[in-house]
């Protein structure tokens, strides 16, 4: 139990690993790749946290590394976790999270216009941030069960669409438009690599395409405005499209090799609007420039190719979808975050992960990164179709 | 196996499918980058360019306004600090309180309370507002003595135009005042609160080099506007310190010698060079008053004045020059071939077909030749000689003595006056000429007039020897040294001596119209000519029951008295030309005011002392 035993000569047959590691054995698995990546990344954060206060710990940089380092050991517990016990109690966590959706919508906070957090007092809770983790895993306990040949069925797909659509509209409810869209996105992304046919897509998509004038309907006024102001931000220099412009001028401003840590002056000058959270990225792109931000994609992109990587070497489905569904939903906050701080997509609210300032998103990105290290340490671990009960 | 197949399957299809996932992840980063790119590299110059204008924010400093010294470099027109008492809300907290204080402290209007109030709720925090300004040197001790109680509050200081002399030197320097709409030019100096630009005499006329250049500071200012530091500062060009040929003493002597008078003025001038010593038009008025804020009362009071001291009447009062203007019909003779011993006969008056023109002295002067004529000012006699010349000959020689046209000192608001020929008469009435305007031009009335500057300038022209002198308040900055002489008018020696001589004989002789305002120190003598202008239409009936005398009549209707002379009479350096509005006789009036100017100005003799000239650099700060 106390030794590490060699990886392949164990188990019952060559490929196929003892279901049952030690913990150990597990360390000894731990991805540190990883972990040095997700370091990198949350550094750069403190980094720029510690800029965004003029060169101070307080009042963000201090607490983002307390954060940090819970979200790490939230990390580690989860990827020392069976990856069978996320596998069995994939319903419930998602069950869970569908829960404080509800409760957010009874005794939440508002903030900025939408009933988004639950006071826990140590930490205002995000639910809309648990359930990107909880639906990845809803959905790839689901699609676990179900053959290629199923995945082809209608009927197959009702309830993956109820277990999507139930969140979405909640959140949609709050409102938090990005995040809706991330939830969207990252369902649509693990049915497609559960392998729903391409047809599917193309038909919702047409029809979704077909809803928008529909859904404008139901969108707030302030959604309106940001898209409108997306669509032409120098109408307005003064109102709305002011974030957008000012973000654009400190990244542009930034140039090739940056204006130098703590001498971003759009930041500094509080031209840029929320420059600790969801734009921190112009801050960093004004203070180390092309190179600097080229880095940090760089760093994210090897990240999500890690996440991906995984998926492709673990042995069970579940394994598989939860790392790159986990991988997609990193992606998307990633994407949609640069792209709209860049003006290439709307305001939408979404934060950069392990950089912006602020918990749930952290917590919820670290645990999602600790799920796919769980993925990771237990790749060759066989989890039958009906759950692990069923012994094939 | 089906189950192991399709698990297979799955996991390839799996494969497949993420593999296309890692690619449009790569994909859709990839545009990230692209943007970026777009951004911070092809786009970066335009980006850094806003950035920065965002970042900095350029505050003008107005440059410190260039003084105005006279001859021997006293200030006539300086800067002074002025003090104003500001508030700023964010160190006041409660504004209300804070200004209750101040009140009791300082004089403060119900509607400055209520201005300061608005304002401060108005601009931002941090903007200072104006409480009050040009506070006493009791007011701002009191508030900083009792500054621990005023937080918030702080005294500022500011600059403002000061002119020592007052009233004594107004149509001189004129005044500074605030920029109107009209003036600005879109240069942001202009309208920065508070700036002054001169609106009259000199300050007008030199205003751009008593300007100087605005320096700036480029200050870094936040989002809100706050100013973080500041970048770099430059100070900017003080205005140009400028030296005019003015005495102030003697242009002090001449403005109190005008007191007298109602309404006056006077003109001293260099006749070599035409520097002008003082010029004074009363009554004035204190330029202070523009630029520190009047009442309105004092504003409708300067501007419904019927002697009207907003008006520089020695370059703008046009008079008719009466007798003064015979010098110019002498030398009109002269050059036609009148002798000066040509030989009229006055009987007191002349006439003209059906029109009788009379002498000033009824029962006439008898035989009289050129140095009598002008002795005595006989009107007879230049009716003859007029007739002679020819009102365009006359009018030739008006004009090159500087009548009839700008004489282009360097002072706004110069009028022009009037010296008539035919063509000027048939362009402005539609009609002929008259001989009978000839004979009345004559005696410098009619269509002719003339300011008190070109009177001078004629004077001196004729006292230098017939050069063209031109008159001026500034010399040229550049060139050191002595101007040159000017250039003749080519005007013959004896013509000159002959009017010269009838100058002297109106002074000098027993029986000269201004003997009485003779100067008879050794070497200081000087030479005139008395002028006494109508105003009004001498009818027959009054002319038969005798004419009314000047003391007799209402103001308005008296005679202006005027009165030209130069001294010393044989080496001329000064010439002065006063008019008296209805003032009467030029020789009972005029000629005694014009031998005490030049009198004061023979013994102060500031043509011996020729303009300082400053050195650069050198602005020795006044307070």
């Amino acid at each position: 139990m106390a030794h590490p035993r060699p990886l392949l000569l164990s188990g019952q047959s060559a490929g196929w690993r003892n279901p049952d590691m030690s913990l150990s054995e597990k360390i000894w698995q731990i991805n540190w790749v990883l972990i040095l990546l997700t370091c990198a990344v949350a550094g750069a954060g403190f980094a720029m946290l510690y800029s965004a206060a003029n060169g101070n710990m307080d009042p963000w940089a201090s607490r983002q590394v307390t954060r940090f380092g819970a979200g790490l050991g939230l990390m580690l517990t989860i990827a020392l976790i069976d990856v069978r016990f996320w596998f069995r109690h994939a319903y419930i966590v998602y069950l869970a999270a569908l829960a404080l959706l509800i409760a957010v919508e009874l005794v939440g906070s508002t903030g900025m216009g939408a009933q988004r957090w639950i006071d826990l007092k140590v930490i205002q809770l995000q639910p809309s941030e648990v359930m990107k983790v909880a639906l990845v895993l809803a959905l790839a306990r689901y699609f676990h069960g179900v053959g290629l040949e199923d995945t082809g069925r209608i009927g197959t797909l009702l309830i993956p669409i109820v277990l999507m659509l139930v969140p979405i509209v909640l959140v949609l409810k709050q409102p938090d438009l990005g995040t809706s869209i991330m939830l969207t996105a990252v369902g649509i992304a693990v049915l497609f690599c559960a392998g729903v046919r391409i047809w599917m897509f193309a038909t919702v998509g047409a029809a979704g395409l077909a809803a928008v004038p529909i859904a404008w309907q139901f969108l707030r006024e302030y959604q309106r405005q940001r898209i409108w102001t997306f669509l032409n931000p120098e109408s307005d220099p003064l109102g709305a499209g002011y974030h957008i412009l000012q973000a654009k001028i400190a990244l542009g401003s930034g140039g090739p090799f940056g204006k130098g840590f703590l001498q971003g002056t759009q930041s500094h000058l509080d031209f840029l609007p929320e420059k600790q959270t969801d734009f921190i990225f112009t801050m960093f792109a004004e203070e180390f420039g092309l190179i600097g931000g080229l880095t940090l994609l760089g760093v994210y992109a090897l990240l999500l190719a890690y996440g991906i990587a995984i998926g492709l070497r673990s042995r069970n489905q579940f394994g598989r979808l939860l790392a790159v569904g986990l991988s997609c939903n990193l992606f998307f906050y990633v994407f949609i975050n640069i792209a709209m701080v860049m003006g290439l997509v709307p305001v939408v609210g979404v934060p950069l992960p392990l950089i912006s300032y602020g918990g749930t998103a952290m917590l919820t990105v670290m645990g999602g990164l600790g799920l796919v290290m769980s993925v990771y340490i237990q790749r060759d671990v066989r989890i039958p179709r009906r759950g692990p009960a069923d012994e094939m | 196996m089906a189950l192991k197949q399709d698990g297979q399957e799955r996991s390839k299809n799996f494969t497949r499918r993420a593999l296309l996932v890692g690619g449009g992840q790569g994909l859709l980063f990839s545009a990230l980058a692209a943007r970026m790119y777009y951004l911070q590299i092809l786009e970066a110059d335009k980006y850094a360019t806003l950035a920065e204008d965002n970042r900095i924010n350029l505050r003008l400093i107005p440059p410190p306004r260039g003084r105005i010294v006279d001859r021997f470099g006293t200030a006539m027109a300086l800067n002074q600090q002025n003090y104003r008492v500001v508030l700023v809300r964010e160190q006041a907290r409660d504004v209300k309180r804070t200004l209750d204080s101040l009140a009791l402290i300082i004089d403060l209007s119900e509607r400055d309370y209520k201005r300061v109030l608005r304002e401060a709720g108005r601009k931002r925090a941090f903007v200072p507002v104006t409480v009050q300004d040009y506070l006493t040197w009791e007011q701002v001790s009191r508030i900083e003595v009792n500054a621990p109680d005023l937080p918030g509050v702080s005294i500022e200081a500011g600059q403002t135009r000061h002119y020592p002399y007052q009233e004594t030197l107004t149509h001189i320097l004129g005044y500074v005042s605030a920029v109107s709409e009209r003036e600005l030019t879109g240069d942001p100096l202009l309208e920065l609160p508070g700036f002054r630009v001169g609106k009259q005499g000199i300050e007008k006329q030199y205003d751009l080099d008593l300007r100087g250049a605005a320096g700036n500071s480029h200050l870094e200012v936040n989002a809100v506007g706050r100013v973080i530091r500041e970048l770099s500062r430059d100070e900017g060009t003080p205005g140009r310190d400028l030296v005019l040929t003015v005495d102030s003493e003697l242009q002090t002597f001449v403005h109190h010698r005008l007191q007298n008078e109602l309404s006056a003025s006077a003109v001293v001038m260099d006749v070599r060079d035409g520097d002008v010593l003082a010029l004074a038009s009363t009554p004035g008025f204190d330029p202070n008053i523009f630029n520190v804020g009047m009442t309105n009362e004092t504003w409708n009071g300067l501007i419904s004045n019927p002697l009207a001291p907003l008006t520089n009447k020695a370059i703008a009062g046009q008079y008719a020059p009466g007798s003064t203007f015979k010098m110019m019909v002498a030398l009109a003779a002269l050059d036609t071939g009148v002798r000066s011993d040509h030989r009229v006969f006055c009987p007191g008056f002349v006439d003209l077909g059906n029109t009788r023109f009379h002498c000033w002295k009824r029962h006439g002067h008898g035989w009289v030749n050129m140095h009598d004529a002008i002795r005595q000012s006989c009107d007879v006699y230049f009716y003859d000689v007029a007739r002679k010349a020819g009102i365009d000959r006359i009018a030739g020689f008006a004009k090159r003595f500087g009548l009839g046209a700008k004489t282009g000192i360097d002072l706004p608001g110069e009028k022009a006056g009037t010296i008539p020929t035919r063509d000027w008469k048939l362009a402005t009435t539609g009609e002929p000429w008259q001989v009978g305007e000839t004979l009345v031009s004559a005696i410098g009335q009619g269509f002719v007039l003339a300011t008190p500057l070109q009177l001078a300038v004629m004077t001196a022209r004729i006292a230098n020897g017939g050069r063209h002198v031109m008159p001026r308040f500034t010399r040229p900055f550049a060139k050191a040294g002595e101007t040159p002489e000017a250039e003749s008018l080519g005007i013959p020696e004896g013509h000159l001596k002959i009017v010269q001589t009838g100058m002297d004989l109106v002074v000098n002789h027993p029986r000269g119209t201004a003997r009485r305002a003779r100067i008879d120190i050794e070497g200081q003598e000087m030479a005139g000519k008395t002028g006494t202008s109508q105003v009004r239409r001498i009818t027959m009936a009054e002319r038969a029951a005798g004419v009314t005398k000047n003391k007799d009549l209402p103001w308005r209707r008296r005679d202006h008295a005027l009165f030209v002379a130069y001294a010393p009479i044989h080496a001329p350096r000064y010439c002065c030309a006063v008019v008296v509005e209805h003032g009467g006789g030029g020789s009972t009036t005029a000629a005694p005011i014009v031998r005490d100017i030049l009198l004061e100005t023979q013994r102060r003799d500031p043509a011996v002392n020729p303009p300082i000239r400053l050195v650069a650099g050198d602005r020795s700060s006044e307070s």
